[in-house]
């Protein structure tokens, strides 16, 4: 299964960075999206996957012992999906109000500071 | 001490606030700070000439043996009253030369700045604060050189400068280094008794080669001795202070400073003769070529310079001895007539020497002024100039090889210094007066009285000698020769080899002053040799340099994110490749790998496609649907692998985000096909390699051992220390409780960005 999803994760990674450089800024979003989610499986990968065994201390134990997946990756990857939300609606919004004023969602035209390009 | 050095600081601070005041008569009173100084340091004359060493000493930071302490000895008195005289003449002459000048206040506040960086040199005992004082002196005299900032030359002149200068202070910092390294300690008293180990020491070649980098571009020594012509774009009184008699001569002030530590014999002698003695040879031969009164005495100030580096690979205590006097004569001389072309300059409105004649008629104080100097530059009885000249032969000839050619090179360099003293001082006071300069009067005695001080000082030194024998010669050889002996300076040495040297010089000098005269026929042939001369090899040098920068900068910074993005992949996939490729082992011990059922798969198939369908769909549309079910997928997989808080947050998030998509997406236009098929499949490549190295380095890093130590921490403590049971929920609200709340705060802030997005109106725009 390993082995599966470092290959998964590579697939990610290359389409993440194949959609950044896309001219669309819509793709370029998408590209950010997919790069974050493989970075996320990385992080999870290299915690070392357990099945069916949650962190969650038994409800009459004081100590968690025994099998039990690695916390210390899931609370980073919570924070990664909570803040790359967070940027994902400010890009969505920046390119709709990019849009909306320059009529463009080629990143090749926002090349230039000049007003009236 | 440390206020002496401190006060010229204070000074050029005070002028910040109280400049204004200073702009007008009351300017003559800066010099009263020289004045007071000179006073100071003469009342260790006493001490110093019983061969007295005084050293002070105040911690600075003590931890890296940076500490400010000075020391008085023969040699740093003599460049302090040097410093501190020719300062207070200079400073009286800027109020006159100057006068009603609206930066007249900042001009003060940088030469005071100046005096007092230079004093600090040459009295620092600390290789440290010497190095700090040194590139002060290279600062302060690149606002000098730059004074008159509308120039263009005179700032690039002293960019010029302070390039030279500043490359000299790195080499500085690298041998001062080097040196504390080998000898253990920063103090040049100290390293006094370790001289053996130094000399020995594997590091002695660099050393020597750094210190000498430093003194040579400091001193002007070929083939660095460029900046300083160019350095006489700066008012006269700059030149006079700083590049004849002062700092030029800090190099050589190292120089001297360093021979009782550095002097190991040979390579010392082979290499500071040999460049001293091309420097004063062929800047000698330029003063022929040049008709700018200013041109004549850099180049003579350049050869002299060359001279003393000279006398100091020579090294024998004679030579040292006639260092130390030459730098009184040369310092004597050669401000008095920088001081004399700046009153020419200043009255008349040109330096150019086939113009001036018969000034004598109008300005009989200068006049006379400028002969005695040319008469101590030319070495001639009875000025102390010939004593100088005298101990240079004496310790040329008594060198222990190649005596005679020695000699013969500083006859020959005395000869024209000759010329170039004559030039400067006498002819332009000789002959008749043209009617141009017919009504030109004599200048305020401040201007005036400067240069004949000097040259008075010259001569009343040449009639006694003992003066300058008791006072510093002794100290100085005392404490920088290898071995002392006694000696005694006179005019007088009765009928001999060196009478005759000297006679010969004057001969010649005197053949050479009649019969050549300046042309601007030979500058201009000089000119076409430009294009070899070091000055203009390094501009080339250095435009090059700025080309192939520009070539640079435009090739990686072209402004398209695409561009930056694949340099970056590149790169890491050129240095991470070559690491797997020639150190990779990929054994995967199966056994520990989790197994595979069927839901997995589907999950990941779905995964899989739902990711291949967002890159290749045309539709935006589908695209972010797709994206919806890679973000699904994840949260499944999430939950198969133990982390339901995970699981959760994916779901939601991602739901959010396709909304959001939808709801934007619905406004913009379809898909255009913008970049073409070559530039897809280049950086197709380029991701695909990216991607396939990400996956073997997971697999090469599920071979390592992991850590553990920290998640059996939060498993035992999740409960007894935050009294929580779910583990990730404990770590993120209380065991790193203010990292959420920062990211709380970064939620907040894109919510508020989005919200401005949204509302704002532009409304200017609106109406286009």
């Amino acid at each position: 299964m390993e082995i599966i999803l470092a290959i998964i994760t590579g697939v990610l990674y290359a389409s993440g960075i194949y959609m950044i450089m896309r001219r669309s800024m819509v793709k370029l979003i998408l590209g950010i999206i997919l790069l974050g989610n493989g970075v996320n499986l990385l992080i999870f990968l290299l915690g070392r996957i357990t099945k069916g065994e949650p962190p969650i201390i038994d409800s009459a134990e004081k100590v968690l012992e025994g099998v039990y997946a690695d916390p210390i990756p899931q609370a980073l990857i919570l924070t990664a999906i909570v803040i790359s939300f967070g940027l994902q609606a400010f890009a969505i919004i920046l390119v709709k109000r990019t849009y909306k004023v320059l009529k463009t969602d080629d990143l090749d035209q926002l090349n230039t500071t000049d007003e009236d390009s | 001490m440390l206020g002496a050095v401190l006060l010229g600081f204070l000074f050029s601070l005070f002028l910040v606030f109280a400049g204004s005041y200073f702009r007008g008569k009351l300017a003559v009173l800066s010099s009263l700070i020289p004045i007071s100084l000179f006073i100071y340091f003469l009342t260790f004359l006493p001490q110093v000439s019983a061969g007295e060493v005084i050293y002070e000493n105040h911690e600075w930071i003590p931890s890296f043996g940076v500490n400010l302490s000075f020391t008085l000895d023969g040699l740093a008195l003599l460049f302090a009253l040097m410093i501190t005289g020719v300062g207070s003449l200079v400073f009286l002459y800027t109020a006159a030369y100057l006068k009603d000048h609206k930066y007249l206040d900042r001009f003060y506040g940088y030469l005071s700045l100046f005096m007092a960086a230079m004093l600090g040199l040459v009295l620092s005992d600390n290789l440290m604060s010497l190095f700090i004082f040194w590139e002060l002196t290279s600062i302060s005299s690149f606002y000098l050189i730059g004074f008159n900032n509308d120039k263009a030359d005179s700032r690039k002149s002293a960019l010029t400068a302070l390039g030279i200068t500043g490359i000299g202070g790195l080499l500085l910092l690298g041998g001062a280094v080097l040196l504390g390294d080998v000898a253990g300690t920063y103090r040049i008293s100290e390293m006094l008794m370790l001289r053996d180990v130094i000399t020995d020491s594997p590091h002695y070649l660099l050393i020597l080669l750094l210190i000498f980098g430093a003194a040579f571009t400091k001193s002007a020594q070929f083939p660095f001795h460029f900046w300083l012509p160019g350095a006489m774009k700066a008012p006269t009184p700059v030149s006079t202070y700083l590049h004849s008699a002062t700092m030029v001569k800090a190099g050589v002030y190292l120089l001297f400073r360093m021979t009782p530590v550095l002097n190991g014999g040979e390579i010392w002698h082979t290499i500071l003769i040999s460049v001293g003695a091309v420097t004063m040879v062929y800047s000698a031969f330029h003063i022929i070529f040049r008709t700018d009164l200013k041109g004549i005495l850099a180049y003579s100030t350049i050869s002299a310079l060359g001279i003393l580096v000279f006398l100091i690979g020579i090294g024998t205590q004679a030579a040292l001895i006639a260092a130390a006097v030459f730098i009184v004569v040369h310092a004597l001389y050669k401000a008095s007539l920088f001081l004399i072309t700046g009153i020419i300059d200043h009255e008349t409105g040109t330096r150019d020497v086939t113009q001036l004649a018969g000034l004598r008629k109008v300005m009989m104080p200068v006049a006379i002024a400028g002969f005695v100097a040319a008469l101590i530059s030319g070495g001639v009885p009875p000025t102390l100039g010939f004593v100088g000249k005298d101990l240079i032969y004496e310790a040329t000839l008594h060198f222990k090889d190649n005596a005679i050619f020695l000699t013969i090179i500083a006859i020959s360099t005395n000869v024209l210094l000759f010329y170039a003293g004559f030039v400067a001082g006498v002819k332009p006071f000789m002959g008749k007066l043209p009617e141009k300069f017919e009504k030109l009067h004599l200048p305020s005695p401040l201007m005036w009285l400067p240069p004949l001080v000097m040259t008075l000082a010259g001569l009343v030194f040449g009639l006694f000698p003992g003066l300058i024998e008791s006072a510093f010669a002794k100290p100085i050889a005392m404490t920088q020769a290898i071995e002392f002996e006694d000696f005694h300076l006179k005019l007088w040495h009765g009928f001999n080899t060196i009478l005759g040297l000297s006679a010969i010089t004057l001969l010649l000098g005197t053949v050479l002053y009649f019969t050549l005269k300046p042309k601007h026929a030979l500058e201009n042939a000089i000119a076409k040799l430009d294009v070899i001369a070091p000055k203009d090899l390094l501009l080339k040098l250095s435009e090059g340099f700025a080309v192939f920068s520009r070539l640079w900068t435009n090739f990686f910074q072209t402004g398209y994110l695409r561009h930056y993005l694949s340099i970056i992949v590149a790169f890491l996939i050129l240095l991470l490749g070559y690491l797997i490729f020639t150190d990779f082992s990929l054994e995967i011990d199966f056994s520990t790998l989790t197994e595979l059922t069927i839901y997995e798969i589907s999950i990941l198939l779905m995964l899989l496609s739902g990711v291949l369908y967002t890159v290749f769909t045309k539709s935006r549309l589908a695209a972010v649907a797709a994206l919806g079910v890679v973000g699904l997928s994840f949260s499944l997989l999430f939950l198969f692998y133990s982390a339901p808080d995970l699981a959760m947050t994916q779901f939601s998030v991602d739901t959010l985000t396709v909304i959001l998509f939808v709801l934007v997406l619905y406004k913009l236009p379809k898909y255009l096909k913008l970049s073409d098929t070559g530039l897809r499949i280049k950086h197709g490549v380029l991701s695909i390699s990216f991607g396939i190295l990400i996956t073997l380095l997971i697999l090469r890093v599920l071979n390592e051992p992991k850590n553990t130590e920290i998640t059996e921490y939060y498993a035992e403590n999740a409960y007894k220390l935050a009294r929580g049971k779910n583990i990730v929920n404990v770590i993120l609200v209380d065991f790193r409780g203010i990292d959420t709340m920062i990211e709380i705060s970064v939620l907040i802030v894109a919510a508020l960005g989005v919200f401005g997005l949204l509302k704002l109106r532009l409304k200017s725009r609106d109406k286009k």
